[in-house]
């Protein structure tokens, strides 16, 4: 699945998009953050703080308890500050 | 019925600026059933919590942004009986006086215009993927979200 970052995410995962494949015991968008985090200091830094982290799958909102099967596209950005 | 009523609605992100009264011409422009536009624009402010900005850059998620946008007119659509909607919002890096983003409400009442724009600009600040990085005096950083702009947002939801 294709996962992409905004904002400060972004710039502390150090890309912004990439293809993942995180293995099948990773099923909600808590598990992926948490399967990131323990991927590298990047990641880790990233999601420090999960409970602020905001998740889209295929371009909608959704909570962290989501479950990411069937997902194309997931993002995860800091809480939004448009408008 | 607010069923019949004709209602055009314009979505765009872009880095080029706006025109207030363009906008609201081709809002209106061969309707005699539009009483009230409301026009909201938002504009890149010198002062935050008192230091100096000197610039702002928006950022956005290209496809999700346009998606959550329309989704949110759908919503105020079906809310109140409009004429038309026009939502504009832009990115990339602006400096203090430019404008950034543009909601304009048409309909035969002022209160649903004045309404709708209040409710869609709420929901854009919470839940529109857009971020605000500022550079200021006192350096570069992403501008944080506000309590008061969830706050303003929740009372739409309320019974």
């Amino acid at each position: 699945m294709k996962v992409k970052y905004f904002a400060w995410v972004r710039e502390r995962v150090g890309k912004a998009e990439e293809t993942i494949e995180p293995p099948a015991t990773v099923r909600t968008v808590a598990e992926l953050i948490a399967w990131l985090s323990s991927q590298s200091e990047a990641y880790a830094y990233a999601f420090e703080k999960p409970k602020v982290i905001r998740a889209a799958i295929d371009h909608a909102h959704v909570k962290s308890d989501a479950a990411i099967a069937g997902a194309r596209e997931i993002a995860f950005f800091p809480p939004m500050t448009g408008g | 019925m607010a069923a019949s009523v004709t209602c055009p609605v314009t979505i765009r992100i872009q880095e080029a600026d706006f025109d207030i009264a363009r906008e609201t011409a081709l809002l209106t422009k061969s309707r005699t059933d539009i009483g009230a536009v409301v026009s909201f624009s938002g504009i890149c402010r010198a002062d935050e919590d008192s230091a100096n900005i000197a610039a702002l850059t928006l950022e956005h998620y290209p496809g999700m942004a346009e998606e959550e946008i329309k989704r949110h007119v759908d919503e105020a659509v079906s809310r109140w009986p409009l004429n038309g909607v026009t939502v504009i919002h832009r990115v990339g890096r602006f400096m203090p006086g430019e404008n950034i983003v543009l909601v304009l409400t048409a309909s035969q009442h002022r209160q649903a215009a004045f309404q709708a724009a209040e409710f869609l600009m709420d929901y854009l600040k919470t839940n529109a993927p857009f971020w605000k990085k500022e550079e200021s005096e006192a350096g570069t950083g992403w501008v944080e979200a506000q309590a008061r702009d969830d706050e303003a947002a929740a009372r739409w939801t309320k019974p």
